[in-house]
């Protein structure tokens, strides 16, 4: 029995019993379905093992829409407790472990996974390539990204969440003040994921360089892919920095080195450094690619083609390089001197310089333009004013000097909050019913859309700006009670109230899915936007092989050229197409590093040991492999084209555009 | 026979080993720590880049300015996060 009491709870609630028998009957549940329906085969032959990215894309999606729902309990959680003074729903460990877990799934394991989901389904489609440059590697980047978030969100019900706050400073993350093994799941689980979030950045850099359609240069790519590639390149440089501070911190923490501990020549402030090395570009790689989505959106509802193109490609370059040089501003407050905390105030300004070009650009596409308010476009014209009013909150959480009221009140968890949920969950959300006719053949539906939007909206603006008012008046971030001679409760009231109704807003989505799957039309064409890239010039839903013909390309709107301007994208015979074959072993090796993962968190060396053998037993092996991938015949392409009747682009037949 | 001699790499191969040479003096001899350090991080530099160019043959294909640009990007935000955490932790505290 000794052995199995390191797997309780420390701190166990009735909340927490609870979730333990529904993750069971959920899991009991799922496997007693899966076989009943006999899909074992159908999983492993289609999902786990496939390395198609509009697959993968997929997969990524619905692990954000979970990941977004786990996350958004633990956010009501937080404002249901704030919501009355003296509120008794949780104690404060409960609180500490909620508010820290609700910040690692939401940017880790929310937002990550969804902007991958869309540079995978979109980027090989809008550069008109066949798959990403290393398939299998992709593929393998999925599995290590599930392995990490399933692997954090079993803590709370094994062993204990982690408890020092998404930013995990030390030393209240070290071994003295976090006894639990809460910490150690921060540390393995997002190293885990991070190695595949490297190695997808890796991956679609070399896509993006190498993939290209023919004439497709690098100043004529759409947008998105554009931001998907300025935002690997952040990845690539950002997230080492995240690796080496994460295992120095896990050798910290199960080691006993002393990289962050306050004696034996440690040093704590160093992972707060490091920490915000790899968080600040963090935060532009997941703005740029909403940026991306934000740009084909407004483009493609205002019927015009986006304003200031190559300005918009150089305030990107230009924010890829400012949002190395800025980390310093999240901890003005930890000691260093005014010069610092000066230069880092000017740089931090700076980066609303290109950012408000941006915003400049997007409303010039509109101006005079013919503008269609469907649903991803009333995201757009939200975030708009929305993110400004964040923009410029963060302008003020700039001043260094101001900075010293501002830090860690309400104020700032307003400003982050006001450009994330409107930056990015925004665009992923418009995304989403955008590209969603592309890959599932049908529509969503646009009047649940609206009230989602709204919902969101109005929610969105509930809940987050009282803080703003209450953070001024010193509300501290990350206190789990108050009492009532504060005078915080009635607007702390109103938060709960905005934030039920973005709790709403969220249940529509998937109530719009179910109800989309059941009724919305099939017959909806190739382009039911009247779009202008690439990704729309194939069919719906797309064939593996994406295009029977590479495309030629003369502008970054090549399918608006061809639509519009007579410009003919498919040109010559249909010939045999390569294409890489499936493989398990990304599956099987996202599952040995669950393995090895949960083996260092619970300090068990021999099954830790074995896995990590493992692991290069994987690696060795794929390295002997003689794999060369199959090829798809002529004969099977017109088959299957066949099947989809009309074929957009080809040269013999006119092109017709179903409208929304 | 002169083409299939690989000569470039055969000096580069002799200038490395020169240059680990140097870098051990630094342990085998007496010196100051500025002046030791000073030999490490020149021998190392100029050892990376000897590797990329002649061993890891950068610039010999024709991605070969995205290849330096790419490596010169990195050294820069490298430069940066390095001399901003020194004086953040260290000059400035």
């Amino acid at each position: 029995m000794e052995f199995f009491e390191r797997f309780a709870v420390p701190h166990a609630s009735p909340m927490i019993y609870a979730s333990m028998v529904a993750i069971a009957l959920v899991s009991i549940g799922i496997v007693v379905g899966i076989t009943y329906f006999k899909k074992w085969g159908y999983l492993w032959r289609e999902w786990f093992t496939t390395v198609d990215h509009k697959k993968i894309g997929i997969m990524y999606l619905i692990s954000a829409l979970l990941m977004l729902f786990r996350g958004g309990a633990d956010a009501i959680l937080m404002r249901a407790q704030l919501s009355a003074p003296e509120m008794k729903l949780l104690d404060a460990q409960h609180y500490n472990e909620i508010f820290t877990t609700h910040g690692v799934v939401m940017i880790i394991f929310m937002a990550m996974p969804f902007i991958f989901a869309f540079m995978n389904l979109i980027v090989p489609l809008q550069i008109g390539a066949r798959d990403v440059a290393f398939p299998r590697l992709n593929a393998l980047s999925f599995w290590l990204f599930f392995a990490g978030a399933m692997l954090f969100n079993i803590s709370f019900v094994v062993g204990g969440s982690p408890d020092a706050g998404w930013t995990s400073y030390f030393p209240l993350a070290g071994n003295d003040f976090s006894t639990s093994v809460g910490t150690n799941y921060y540390m393995i689980a997002i190293q885990i994921s991070g190695i595949g979030s490297l190695m997808t950045g890796i991956n679609m850099i070399t896509t993006i360089l190498k993939m290209r359609a023919p004439g497709m240069t690098l100043m004529k790519m759409p947008m998105f892919t554009w931001s998907a590639f300025i935002a690997n390149v952040i990845i690539v440089f950002a997230f080492p920095v995240l690796t080496i501070a994460l295992l120095m911190g896990t050798t910290d923490r199960l080691f006993g080195t002393n990289f962050f501990t306050t004696t034996n020549g440690g040093m704590d402030m160093l992972w707060a450094n490091f920490f915000w090395v790899w968080g600040h570009p963090e935060v532009y790689i997941l703005i740029l690619p909403a940026f991306g989505i934000y740009s084909e959106v407004i483009s493609t509802f205002s019927s015009r083609n986006l304003y200031g193109y190559k300005s918009m490609v150089g305030s990107m370059v230009l924010i890829s390089l400012l949002s190395f040089l800025v980390w310093t501003h999240h901890f003005f407050t930890m000691g260093q001197g005014a010069l610092t905390n000066s230069i880092f105030s000017i740089t931090t300004m700076a980066i609303a310089v290109p950012t408000g070009v941006k915003i400049f650009n997007w409303l010039f596409t509109m101006y005079k333009g013919k503008i269609r308010f469907t649903v991803p476009m009333l995201y757009s014209l939200g975030f708009i004013p929305l993110f400004t009013v964040g923009g410029v909150t963060g302008v003020m959480l700039a001043m260094s000097a101001a900075d010293y009221q501002f830090h860690n009140t309400m104020f700032l968890v307003a400003h982050f909050h006001n450009t994330i949920i409107p930056g990015v969950v925004f665009a992923m959300l418009a995304g989403l019913t955008y590209y969603w006719p592309k890959f599932f053949g049908f529509m969503l539906n646009e009047k649940i859309g609206k009230i989602t939007f709204w919902l969101l909206t109005v929610g969105f603006v509930l809940a987050f700006f009282p803080m703003y008012i209450t953070g001024l008046d010193g509300q501290a971030r990350r206190m789990y009670t108050y009492s009532e001679a504060t005078g915080f409760a009635p607007l702390n009231m109103l938060s709960f109230v905005g934030a039920a109704l973005m709790a709403i807003g969220f249940v529509t989505i998937v109530y719009n899915i179910y109800y989309s799957f059941k009724n919305s039309p099939r017959d909806i064409g190739s382009d039911p936007w009247d779009a202008r890239s690439l990704e729309w010039a194939t069919h719906t839903p797309v064939p593996e092989y994406n295009f029977a013909r590479v495309p030629q390309v003369a502008s970054s709107e090549a399918f608006w050229d061809m639509k519009k301007k007579g410009h003919q994208l498919f040109k010559g015979e249909i010939k045999d197409i390569h294409m890489p074959n499936n493989s398990g072993v990304p599956f099987v090796m996202g599952i040995i590093f669950f393995i090895a993962g949960f083996s260092f968190i619970f300090a068990m060396w021999v099954p830790a040991v074995i896995a990590l053998i493992g692991i290069f037993v994987c690696m060795a092996l794929r390295s002997f492999e003689q794999d060369h991938g199959r090829h798809i015949h002529v004969k099977e392409i017109k088959e299957i084209e066949a099947q989809y009747g009309e074929v957009p682009g080809n040269e013999n037949r006119s092109h017709t555009t179903t409208r929304v | 026979m002169k083409e299939l001699f690989p000569a470039k790499q055969v000096m580069g191969f002799v200038f490395s080993l020169i240059l680990t040479v140097v870098a051990l003096l630094v342990y085998f001899t007496d010196m100051s720590f500025a002046v030791g350090m000073t030999v490490l991080l020149i021998t190392a530099f100029i050892q990376a880049f000897l590797q990329l160019v002649v061993f890891m043959h950068a610039g010999e294909s024709k991605d070969g300015s995205a290849i330096y640009t790419n490596v010169f990007y990195g050294v820069v935000i490298a430069l940066v996060t390095i001399f901003g955490s020194l004086l953040i932790l260290i000059w400035d505290m």
